[in-house]
């Protein structure tokens, strides 16, 4: 909402603060200012000019040379406006004029010939061509006769005003009007609000004569009313109106249409104002429309309806789409000779539906969605009346022709002093609550302490004790409320044992060098099926889609933290990071259904991708490529955070390397993957060789057994054996050590791998791998024969499950 | 006899100075000293001697061995610290050049602003929540006193998955459900970090995904001055013991009153600053007093509990603290981005 403040004083003294004062004090009790702007701040010596005489210049087609008197004296300007002519009166820019943006006119010579200043047009002086009347849109502009020779056009065209730009919150509707307005601020600064005189003289027509009105839904449209006009001649409206149209932001076009805007900014009620010959059938009937049915709204759109809109009809067809815009068949033009008004009130609702079907805000639409005031209806339909008899020659039929069934009564809430205090924790008295409530001009009983407050109507978002809280609050001013602590029971912030594995698990990931990153969690849908992790894909889930996605790539919620992390890695490579490695800790939406009803699981992965030299040295000419089991000492050491073992096993899963990847399980349930990507994969993010992981995190913590006790330094000592064993080039050293672990009983505390060989002085298809076992029991020192059992019992276990021979 | 063996001692001290090797060394010593040596020799022919000479010349013989041992252990000791010097010197190393760097990882720069928040009303008693981030309209709109058609309630800002199902726009459903779980008769502390979502095209300001971190406490008697005794201390820890905060008039469907709150701009000290628009103030958070129609149907009695809520965007927050001047960056995760924040 734009506020002139030269409009605004009209109806409240505002003499005593400068505009950057009362913004502030706007701001600062519930409406933001959010822009203080000065029409043209600069524009001086530029005055109203007759145009005495306007001839082609000697030298050029285009041009014109006139004679301008300003009343002293006649300058001799050059102007190239094609609408300028003899007998107008203009502005004009004298030598040592400065316009706004800077310009600064001097004496010159235009193709040979002087020139003493410049005729302007508006844009010129400062005014958005948005909202430049089209008449003057592409020339100077031309004041009307009875504008006075000489005077600052400043003056006229209200150039030295002030414009607040008030941010508004849904709530205060009611500030969406100048006298909305004018109330706010009569109440910041104590001061009363001058209304509007709407009395009306009437000619003797009577309006009944001229139309019916008939409203099909009294709780989509509970008032109607329709005043008649006769006599009209469209023309301009009067200077100053046009002025403080521009200064809202809107664009004059003639009297009519100009007062039925006003009398919106002054009252916030929205009006219409029809051809009445065009309505042609001396009836208005308010009805929702009938599915499919077509009309052309003002912007010249035809728009074919649902069925949801409410429409003003002629009782055939539709001719205004109602609170939002006019029909194209009722316009008011240039011909127009009799008006009929439209003052009516539209339930918001309705206003909503339609202007949201058709994508259609208007000033009127606008205010409607928000809800107006049911006392101003009338008065603002009388005030447009009163305008129109004054401004546009009209004369005002008598009487309204009225549907009402419109509920204007104030609602009532109450309060008293200890609840207001109690909840804002002030020590506020009877007497300032009344005051405040007098400023905010809300009728009031009060009994002591006790209040029983009438809410304006104009006020629609006042209801409850709490809105009144508010109301009292930004009065009072929340500078004046005290800084207190909560007086309740004090409890202990603590972080869940949750909550602090995942800030660990984190930790730990950074202090292994892996650098944390957050990512989208809308995708593509290709990436949805892209590094799925096997466990997840084999719950046969799906990703969520988004009803209206703003873009492919973001319409569904990930079900793989990996593309999105992987991604990420090829953004830096392209950027000329060739090392990297990151992790993310996020979650990923897993839907049972194909077309999502239910919320989705929402599960925490913890994932991570690393490309590139893990270590390096340059002068030492050293170099480490990261490599699989860089990544798999990373999972090893998440697993390690948490106490838990993980198993490794190599594995075939779409994206991956087929020889370097493995699932990782706990206990038997599948909980991640770690391996290189698949080179074809690598290929397409445009990266080398990437390895990464992804794992069941919120799983894997809810696997953490917290350990009450100490556990005690062992006191005997551990007797270590080294197994060098002989197998298939094929067979897996993880899976052995596993059997080693179980043959060898209660006492093998650890199974180690330390040497693995192939190649020389080794069979064919055979390798060496050889292990140490460490075994211990804290409550005793172990004897040679059990060791030497335990012994016997691994190597006859391996030879069992993997024909393991002992190397010789 | 005396004269051989003296003659020997200086012969055999005579080779040890001449040694200059510890293997040289050795055969001196297995030469003198040794079974076959001359010594043992010259002792082997003691017998020929008579009874009074052969004590005197035993005596002779053994400060001979002893003087010749000692000469050899000297030399000895001597050699090995020349042996040691010059391996210590060959191992000499260039001191200068660079170390082998340890490789570090850092956390993203919302995590560091989440967990500082965190921490800081962990410290006031708060406890931490989270929720869905596939909401249903209820809890996300309806239940924070924003029915369906209410004018505050834009559905161009959601996305939506079904009618019912939406991404939460906010972390208040976090609230409206930890109040359903406290059942109606438990005071709440609590904040609720996480993802939020909106339909916003991404550009410098605006993000289709970002962070929020709300908070709401209910108990008996919680007044307006409680929250702004809450939120000023939780600015001062944030952004600086010397901050000042105000309140502005505002509104959320939520809250009543609703109001918007402001704290002394660091990079002007509050004079008025480019960064703060020359207001002096920077708007950090939104809060305000629970409104009765949340607490009702949230389970709590207006009449016998209050409340305060309060909201703040982590994104926001951390574009402030560090002069982060895009939002994009907090999610292209670019290496030279997240490395700023922390020593690597
Ligand atoms: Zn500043």
């Amino acid at each position: 909402m734009f506020v002139s403040l030269n409009w605004l004083k009209q109806y409240v003294n505002i003499d005593n603060s400068t505009p950057e004062e009362l913004a502030e004090r706007i701001t600062r009790s519930g409406i933001e200012v959010e822009g203080i702007e000065r029409i043209a701040p600069e524009s001086t010596n530029v005055v109203v000019g007759y145009v005495e005489s306007c001839e082609q210049h000697p030298n050029a087609d285009k041009l014109n040379l006139c004679q301008i008197n300003v009343g002293t004296e006649t300058y001799q300007i050059i102007c190239g406006a094609p609408n300028i002519a003899q007998g107008q009166k203009i502005a004009a820019a004298l030598p040592g004029a400065r316009l706004p943006g800077g310009m600064k006119i001097k004496k010159a010579k235009l193709r040979g010939v002087e020139s003493h200043g410049m005729v302007c047009s508006l844009q010129e002086l400062g005014i958005d061509e948005k909202f430049v009347p089209k008449e003057f849109a592409e020339g100077i502009f031309v004041f009307p006769e009875d504008a006075e020779v000489g005077t600052p056009v400043a003056e006229l065209l209200n150039l030295d005003d002030v414009i607040l730009e008030l941010g508004l919150t849904p709530n205060r509707a009611d500030a969406m009007s100048m006298l909305g307005v004018a109330y706010e601020v009569a109440a910041i600064l104590n001061k009363e609000v001058n209304l509007p005189e709407e009395a009306y003289p009437t000619s003797n027509s009577k309006a009944a004569d001229f139309v019916q009105v008939k409203v099909e839904d009294n709780e989509l449209n509970p008032y109607y009313g329709a005043y008649v006009i006769e006599n009209v001649k469209i023309a301009p409206s009067p200077l100053w109106m046009r002025n403080y149209l521009m200064a809202a932001g809107i664009r004059p076009i003639n009297n009519v249409v100009d007062i039925t805007n006003y009398v919106l900014l002054v009252y916030g009620q929205p009006l219409h104002a029809f051809d009445y010959d065009k309505v042609a059938t001396k009836e208005i009937v308010v009805r929702t429309a009938n599915e499919g049915e077509t009309m052309q709204t003002l912007d010249d759109q035809e728009r074919t309806l649902t069925g949801d809109e409410l429409v003003i009809t002629n009782g055939k067809e539709p001719i205004a789409l109602a609170g939002v815009m006019g029909g194209a068949n009722s316009e008011v033009t240039n011909q127009t000779t009799t008006v009929l008004l439209e003052a009516a009130y539209f339930d918001s609702r309705a206003i909503r539906r339609s202007s949201k079907h058709h994508n259609l805000r208007s000033e009127a639409s606008s205010r409607y969605e928000k809800g107006i005031d049911p006392n101003r209806v009338k008065k603002a339909g009388a005030y447009a009346a009163r305008l129109l008899a004054e401004y546009a020659g009209g004369a005002v039929a008598e009487g309204v022709v009225e549907f009402d069934e419109l509920d204007r009564q104030e609602k009532k809430v109450e309060l008293d002093t200890a609840s207001v205090n109690a909840r804002l924790g002030t020590t506020i008295s009877d007497d300032e609550i009344a005051s405040i409530l007098t400023r905010l001009q809300f009728g009031f009983e009060q009994d002591n302490s006790q209040f029983a407050v009438s809410i304006p109507t104009r006020r629609g978002d006042i209801s409850l004790f709490e809105d009144m809280l508010e109301e009292i609050a930004r009065i009072y001013g929340y500078d004046n409320i005290p800084y207190t602590l909560p007086e309740g029971e004090a409890f202990a912030g603590k972080l869940t044992t949750k909550q602090y594995l995942k800030r660990q698990l984190k930790q730990y990931l950074q202090g292994a060098g892996l650098m944390e990153t957050i990512t989208y969690s809308l995708t593509s849908k290709a990436r949805t099926e892209m590094l799925v992790s096997p466990e997840v894909k084999e719950q046969s889930v799906h990703a969520v889609a988004l009803k209206m996605p703003m873009s492919e790539e973001h319409s569904h919620l990930r079900i793989s933290l990996l593309p999105e992390l992987v991604d990420t890695l090829s953004y830096n490579v392209a950027r000329k990071q060739d090392n990297l490695g990151y992790f993310e800790f996020g979650r990923i939406f897993l839907s049972e259904e194909e077309q999502t009803t239910e919320q989705p699981t929402e599960t925490a992965r913890l994932a991570g991708a690393i490309t590139g030299t893990w270590t390096e040295q340059p002068w030492q000419q050293e170099k480490k490529p990261v490599d699989f089991y860089v990544v798999k000492g990373i999972v090893e050491g998440i697993f390690a955070q948490l106490d838990l073992e993980p198993v490794f096993q190599q594995a075939q899963v779409d994206g991956y390397h087929p020889g370097r990847t493995a699932t990782v399980s706990h206990n038997g349930r599948a909980v991640g993957v770690v391996g290189q990507l698949h080179p074809t994969v690598q290929k397409a993010y445009d990266l080398k060789e990437t390895y990464v992981f992804d794992l069941d995190v919120a799983y894997l913590i809810d696997q953490y057994k917290e350990e009450p006790s100490f556990r005690t330094v062992p006191r005997h000592p551990s007797v270590t054996r080294d197994i060098a064993l002989v197998v298939d080039e094929a067979a897996h050293a993880g899976d052995i050590q596993r059997t080693i672990k179980e043959a060898g009983g209660e006492l093998v505390q650890q199974v180690q791998i330390f040497d693995v060989y192939q190649g020389e002085h080794m069979e064919a298809g055979k390798k060496s791998i050889a292990y140490t076992v460490l075994y211990q029991d804290p409550t005793r020192t172990l004897t040679d024969e059990e060791v030497e059992a335990s012994y016997n019992s691994i190597m006859e276990a391996v030879k069992a499950a993997h024909g393991a021979e002992l190397r010789s | 006899m005396r004269e051989k063996l003296e003659a020997l001692q200086a012969e055999a001290i005579e080779k040890v100075q001449q040694a200059d090797n510890l293997q040289a060394l050795q055969d001196v010593r297995v030469a003198y000293l040794g079974k076959k040596g001359p010594i043992t020799e010259v002792l082997r022919g003691m017998g020929k001697l008579s009874p009074e000479e052969r004590p005197v010349i035993g005596e002779l013989a053994n400060k001979v061995r002893e003087a010749i041992a000692t000469a050899l252990d000297n030399k000895k000791n001597l050699l090995e610290e020349a042996a040691l010097n010059e391996q210590l010197q060959k191992e000499a190393i260039d001191v200068t050049l660079p170390g082998r760097p340890v490789k570090t990882g850092g956390p993203h720069l919302l995590t560091s602003i989440i967990e500082e928040v965190e921490d800081l009303f962990l410290g006031m008693g708060f406890e931490i929540k989270e929720g869905p981030e596939v909401e249903t309209d209820y809890f996300n709109f309806e239940a924070l006193n924003l029915p369906q058609d209410h004018p505050a309630r834009d559905m161009q800002d959601t996305f939506y998955i079904t009618d019912h199902l939406l991404l939460r726009t906010q972390t208040s459903p976090v609230q409206a459900r930890t109040m359903r779980e406290y059942n109606g008769d438990k005071a709440i502390k609590m904040i609720c970090p996480g993802i939020v979502y909106r339909r916003d095209s991404d550009d410098a300001t605006h993000s289709h995904q970002f962070t929020q971190i709300e908070g709401l406490l209910i108990d008996k008697n919680v007044r307006m001055s409680d929250l702004k005794g809450v939120l000023l201390e939780f600015s001062r820890k944030l952004f600086g013991a010397d901050r000042e905060i105000r309140l502005r008039p505002s509104f959320f469907p939520f809250t009543e009153p609703s109001v918007e709150v402001d704290v002394t701009c660091k990079v002007c000290d509050g004079k008025g600053c480019n960064v703060c628009k020359h207001t002096g103030w920077i708007e950090i958070l939104g809060a305000g007093m629970v409104h009765s129609n949340v607490l009702r149907m949230s389970g709590y009695d207006p009449e016998e509990y209050s409340g305060f809520a309060f909201g703040m965007g982590v994104e926001r927050i951390a574009m402030l603290k560090y002069g982060v001047d895009d939002i994009r960056h907090f999610y292209t995760n670019d290496v030279r981005f997240l490395s700023q924040y922390h020593k690597a």
